[in-house]
């Protein structure tokens, strides 16, 4: 019914194998629900925002050229708008370091859970 | 004194051999080869993610199109590191927590493999072999300019050829890695030394620095003197598709950058996703910190040597390097030019070993044998096999094409395969649960042709030369270019996943949906991810 997919050279102590009933249970799960959502709750406005927040530069630039290259702190606003891009993407980046220790251990959970769970088979 | 340049690549070159032979005995068994056996140090990946990245098309090419046309290069460096969020929120972990050499391997997964992966592996050979071509032409153009008439544009291109076929047949995934750090770490050092000696020369004023770029002198094409603000945005990107051409390439950067093949195969050499994920980081440190440099190394250029002077000692490419000799002498020139030289050869390396863990483990393994090794060691020894022919089609084609061809079209449609037919395709395999092989196969498809065909007829193979431009430097076809850009993924993007989407709409495949939740689970949480090892 299923067709396998063949997995080369990989060792059966390798790798973790499930019945397809097990991964529908772990998928299923309250624990692997709030994982998802968790990370859903950051990376999905963090992405939407940082694509806004880059994608405002050629437009601004493109279509704005004018008020883009008023004069500003010695340079303008388009060259501090362009830099800003950079430690605007390094934020983020911290950030999601920052979220993700707590994706990390909602993930542990579920795998110390499912290893125990085959172990104990 | 022209030999230093020669003495310093030797060094280079010395080197990385010694890497090559170090790592060669530490190369035995697929994922010692492919992977590195899964133990590189989540800096030292980040390094080497960053060394792939910053070709030298970035160091080169970004400070010579600053120091021409002054904010709109430093605008279009930008992208290069925004990018890398893509990567990080959306591609890398999941791919490590679910692969094992290649992309392929996470599509592999619920779909049917052989479809998938004979499609896979042509796209990700598409992407290396005109990435590399472009980096081999541009090898053996600078390589011949830097050693000054030392060394021909052929016997450049063949030595460069033949040092990366060397590194990957040999050395294989641990040598090019750290071929790739000790590159970034020069490429890094240099730069900031470069930008450290512009800062100098203005008496670290940024005041003053920014002043000088308000007036930046050089004579036009019709030989008029024109005192232009460096600072100005538009002297690239003029209307009427300008503005529109930049954000087409900011789309090809966003989602290219997390579907080049050469970039995602780093993501396998690290432990874990969490070290996949600092390694990302390290790279953004590293990645931003070089593109925020340009500034100093393309204004520095404009304002100090002048476009002028560097139009009629090279050309834009080498912005960089007659800085360099005119803030610190011949022996910073080749210490500069060194750098250059080592760059294009770690990149071309870092294309190969990628192009050839496709060709082998997903091609050769996976799609011709379904899925088994008929003895042990075949998947490497195919990698190697085919790493020589990789080289030699490189070599050949660079050869042909010639120092003057017009090849910067290539790293444009690469970026824009990778974000049409690689990326859709991986998105939608990790997080859509219909998605199924039709549309894996259909993506990849549109994807692929989409950006090829609209690159031929984009203005960067259609336009009508004068008849001083002769050969290989003409464009390919001689009429008006029937679409407007340059950047194709404006609309080649949108194709892609439009193509992924019908195409899985179109069949039925019920197979894909069990199977969804194992990817989920294993993609979210690492349970049984490949681990680190000798193998």
């Amino acid at each position: 019914m299923v067709e396998t997919v063949k997995k080369v050279a990989t060792t059966p102590e390798d790798r973790y194998e499930a019945t397809q009933s097990t991964w529908d249970k772990i998928a299923e799960s309250r624990e692997f629900k709030d994982l998802m959502a968790t990370k859903k709750i950051f990376i999905v406005p963090a992405f939407i925002f940082f694509v806004l927040y880059y994608f405002a530069l050629p437009v601004l630039v493109g279509y704005a050229p004018q008020f883009m290259s008023t004069r500003f702190l010695g340079v303008n606003l388009a060259y501090l708008f362009a830099l800003s891009q950079f430690f605007v993407a390094w934020l983020i980046a911290g950030l999601y370091v920052k979220a993700a220790n707590n994706f990390d251990r909602l993930a542990k959970d579920i795998v110390d859970k499912a290893e125990i769970v085959k172990g104990g088979k | 004194m022209a030999n230093v340049p020669l003495i310093m690549f030797l060094v280079f070159i010395g080197i990385t051999l010694g890497i090559t032979y170090w790592a060669s005995k530490r190369s035995a068994g697929a994922s010692a080869y492919f992977a590195a056996s899964r133990q590189i140090k989540g800096w030292q990946n980040g390094i080497a993610v960053a060394g792939d990245y910053m070709s030298a098309a970035s160091f080169l090419g970004i400070a010579g199109i600053i120091a021409f046309q002054g904010y709109d290069g430093f605008m279009f460096s930008v992208g290069w590191l925004v990018a890398y969020l893509t990567v990080l929120l959306v591609i890398a972990e999941p791919l490590r927590n679910a692969g094992k050499y290649t992309m392929a391997d996470v599509l592999a997964y619920r779909l049917k493999p052989r479809p998938v992966r004979a499609m896979a592996s042509l796209s990700t050979l598409t992407v290396s072999t005109f990435y590399m071509i472009a980096q081999m032409v541009g090898a053996g153009a600078l390589v011949k300019l830097l050693l000054g008439g030392h060394v021909s544009y052929n016997q450049a291109v063949t030595g460069v050829g033949i040092l990366m076929i060397v590194y990957v047949v040999f050395g294989g995934m641990l040598a090019t890695t750290w071929v790739q750090i000790i590159k970034a770490i020069l490429l890094m050092g240099g730069t900031l030394l470069l930008s450290i000696l512009v800062m100098a020369h203005f008496h670290f004023s940024f005041a003053d620095f920014f002043a000088a770029i308000g007036h930046v002198t050089y004579h036009d094409a019709k030989g008029t003197e024109v005192v232009k603000d460096f600072l100005q945005p538009g002297l690239r990107y003029k209307p009427p598709y300008g503005p529109l051409d930049l954000i087409s390439l900011g789309l090809a950067l966003i989602f290219g950058t997390a579907g080049l093949p050469h970039i995602l195969v780093r993501f396998y050499t690290v432990p874990d996703a969490k070290t996949a994920r600092h390694s990302v980081v390290w790279a953004m440190v590293l990645i931003g910190s070089f593109y925020i440099m340009t500034t100093f190394l393309g204004f520095g250029a404009a304002t100090i040597v002048g476009p002028d002077f560097i139009k009629t000692h090279g050309g834009t490419n080498m912005s960089a390097p007659i800085l360099a000799n005119a803030l610190a002498g011949p022996i910073f020139f080749a210490f500069i030019s060194a750098i250059a030289f080592a760059t294009i050869l770690a990149v071309v390396a870092g294309l190969t070993i990628s192009a050839t863990t496709s060709f082998s483990h997903d091609f050769w393994t996976n799609v011709i044998h379904s899925g088994e090794e008929r003895k042990p060691g075949e998947e490497v020894l195919v990698a190697r096999i085919s790493a020589f022919a990789v080289g030699a089609v490189a070599i050949a084609i660079a050869i042909l094409l010639g120092p003057t061809a017009n090849v910067a079209f290539l790293v444009a449609l690469a970026f824009a395969v990778a974000a049409s037919a690689n990326l859709p395709v991986i998105v939608m395999s990790i997080f859509w649960r219909r998605f199924n092989t039709a549309g894996a196969v259909t993506g990849l498809a549109v994807g692929l042709l989409a950006s090829i065909g609209l690159i031929l007829v984009s203005p960067s193979l259609m336009a009508i030369d004068p008849p001083t431009v002769t050969g290989t430097a003409r464009h390919l076809i001689q009429a008006k270019a029937w679409f407007p850009l340059e950047n194709p993924g404006i609309l080649s993007i949108p194709l892609g996943f439009l193509g992924a989407f019908l195409g899985t709409l179109l069949s039925h495949e019920p197979t894909s949906q069990h199977k969804f939740n194992e990817l989920l689970v294993r993609s979210n949480t690492g349970l049984g991810a490949e681990r680190a090892g000798s193998n």
